[in-house]
């Protein structure tokens, strides 16, 4: 197992509200230098949402709400997973919800969607339910 | 009752306009009060507008809609023994009695905030109710709605609340449910309406998910979402506790992920077989009857989500999870072949058989539209139009234990 899994298993099975920061992602340089690079896209144009197609927001919506929904519920007040209103998600960091969508929770029936949705996508998704836009 | 919608212009059938007429037809008659029967009936889901689809399953037609029921994401209905009322329960806590008849509600109450399905008693004066938030069981009076009792699912020492999951009735007025946080399965005898007498079993597994009962009543089958094994309470002799049945079934392989939880109301059993999904596995096990030890495995297309017998126990019906979930799988529950692969379209959610069989509806939610096959042909012979159709449930439920 490589340093890169190990950090993974680690932060998947550990408590995550403890967790710094810095922690929520394991550590991969080609991702981080990806993720700067998109950083700085997002600073160029206003926001990461617009950068996803129209059709492609729409699909996310009905995947949320119709797919996520079975758990989470359709108007996502929750079910046998937690609520994803921005209330419920208010103080949750960015990158640990994506990381929870992109890795799944292990213990839990949350399941990894990475092999699904891209990083961009799942960023679009997590920004979407803080922001309140979907309710 | 509201006619039916006009449905978009569609090519699929010649038929259409026949049957909107029988259907308009039929909800002028439903409207004058025409002496009729229910037992051919049933209810549509139609979960993103809140409304249920009345369905007679002779004409195979739409009689109309009943608007007003809330957030029907998860939804799922039983039926008065008359067969004339539905109650539907909703994921807002939403409790709704439904006259098939009239098209119309009857009574609405919100119970709960977050609830996940319901049960009726073994004389049908009772509704139960299984609510995630709070978490326990409530029940009510099924002619008025009005609350009889409640039983708060709390385990631990400091008194916290799970969610119950898996709500079935069982002979004697008893209901029986799990608790998933708790991992507990509890038996509620309501002899006493107002006064519940409650037998609680402790430690059957991880995770309880969904459970059903055996058509006779006997059998409360819990599946586990956390550990690989179901956990099994025979009725007839609580005395002797739960076992662990088909403990260790993925012997060690990791399972992969499950984008929807199989569910196991529509357990199959089919002579002495019973057929159920395997949780992150792209198959379907089966067990004997007999001693509950597994008998073989068949190999489909996905992870099961309903595993459903065909009412005369020859097929079993296998629906699946995203992203396989446009696809239906028959399986011959003699040779344990596969005998058939239907695609019906995106999003299968859902399938009911009519009373003896000879027709299966599907629901095909992201193409807003329910199939009807000819379960002996497969072939297809009427397309219904529905608004994101999730549940099918017909009114034949009325007369079965623990649906």
């Amino acid at each position: 197992m490589g340093m890169v899994e190990r950090v993974r298993e680690a932060f998947l099975l550990a408590p995550r509200a403890d967790l710094p920061v810095w922690f929520e992602r394991p550590i991969c340089w080609p991702k981080l230098r990806r993720a700067a690079a998109l950083a700085l896209l997002a600073f160029s144009a206003a926001s990461v949402a617009s950068d996803l197609p129209k059709e492609r927001q729409d699909a996310l919506v009905h995947l949320l709400r119709h797919d996520c929904g079975s758990c989470h519920g359709m108007t996502l007040r929750g079910g046998l997973g937690p609520p994803l209103t921005p209330a419920a998600l208010d103080g949750k960091a960015q990158a640990a919800l994506e990381a929870t969508i992109l890795y799944g929770r292990a213990g839990t029936p949350m399941p990894p969607w990475q092999n699904m949705l891209s990083e961009a996508e799942v960023r679009w998704l997590v920004e979407a339910l803080k922001s309140g836009s979907l309710q | 009752m509201t006619p039916p919608r006009t449905a978009k212009p569609t090519k699929r059938r010649p038929r259409r306009i026949a049957v909107l007429a029988t259907a308009l037809a039929a909800t002028l008659l439903l409207g004058f009060g025409e002496p009729r029967g229910t037992g051919d009936l049933g209810l549509i889901v139609e979960r993103a507008t809140g409304r249920v689809q009345v369905v007679d399953t002779t004409a195979r037609t739409s009689l109309g809609t009943v608007e007003g029921l809330g957030d029907l994401s998860h939804a799922s209905i039983v039926y008065s023994r008359d067969q004339r009322y539905g109650y539907v329960f909703g994921r807002d806590g939403g409790l709704t009695k439904v006259d098939l008849l009239k098209g119309s509600i009857v009574r609405r109450v919100i119970q709960a905030g977050n609830s996940i399905g319901g049960a009726i008693s073994t004389d049908g004066t009772l509704i139960a109710v299984s609510n995630y938030e709070p978490g326990g069981v409530r029940v009510f009076d099924a002619a008025t709605l009005e609350p009889v009792a409640e039983i708060p699912a709390t385990y631990g020492s400091d008194g916290k609340r799970s969610k119950v999951v898996g709500l079935t009735d069982a002979p004697g007025q008893r209901f029986v449910f799990s608790l998933y946080d708790a991992g507990e399965i509890w038996v509620a005898d309501l002899s006493d309406p107002e006064n519940p007498e409650v037998q609680r079993f402790r430690d059957v597994g991880l995770q309880p998910y969904d459970a059903l009962v055996t058509d006779d009543g006997r059998y409360y089958v819990a599946g586990l979402f956390g550990e690989d094994g179901l956990a099994l309470l025979d009725l007839w002799h609580p005395e002797r506790g739960v076992k662990r049945i088909l403990d260790g079934y993925g012997r060690g392989e990791r399972p992969l992920p499950v984008y929807k939880m199989p569910h196991l109301e529509g357990w199959a059993m089919a002579g002495d077989r019973a057929f159920l999904p395997a949780v992150g596995r792209h198959e379907v096990l089966v067990v004997s009857r007999e001693d509950w030890t597994e008998v073989g495995r068949v190999a489909v297309h996905g992870q099961p989500v309903f595993v459903m017998a065909r009412p005369d126990g020859r097929h079993v019906w296998v629906n699946f999870a995203h992203p396989d979930n446009d696809t239906l799988q028959v399986i011959d529950t003699e040779t344990l072949k596969i005998v058939r692969t239907l695609k019906p379209g995106k999003a299968v959610l859902h399938m009911e058989f009519t009373p003896r069989g000879e027709n299966v509806w599907v629901s095909v939610r992201d193409e807003d539209r329910v199939e009807i096959y000819d379960t002996r042909t497969f072939s297809r012979l009427e397309t219904l139009n529905a608004d994101k159709p999730s549940g099918i449930f017909f009114t034949a439920r009325a007369h079965r234990i623990g649906l």
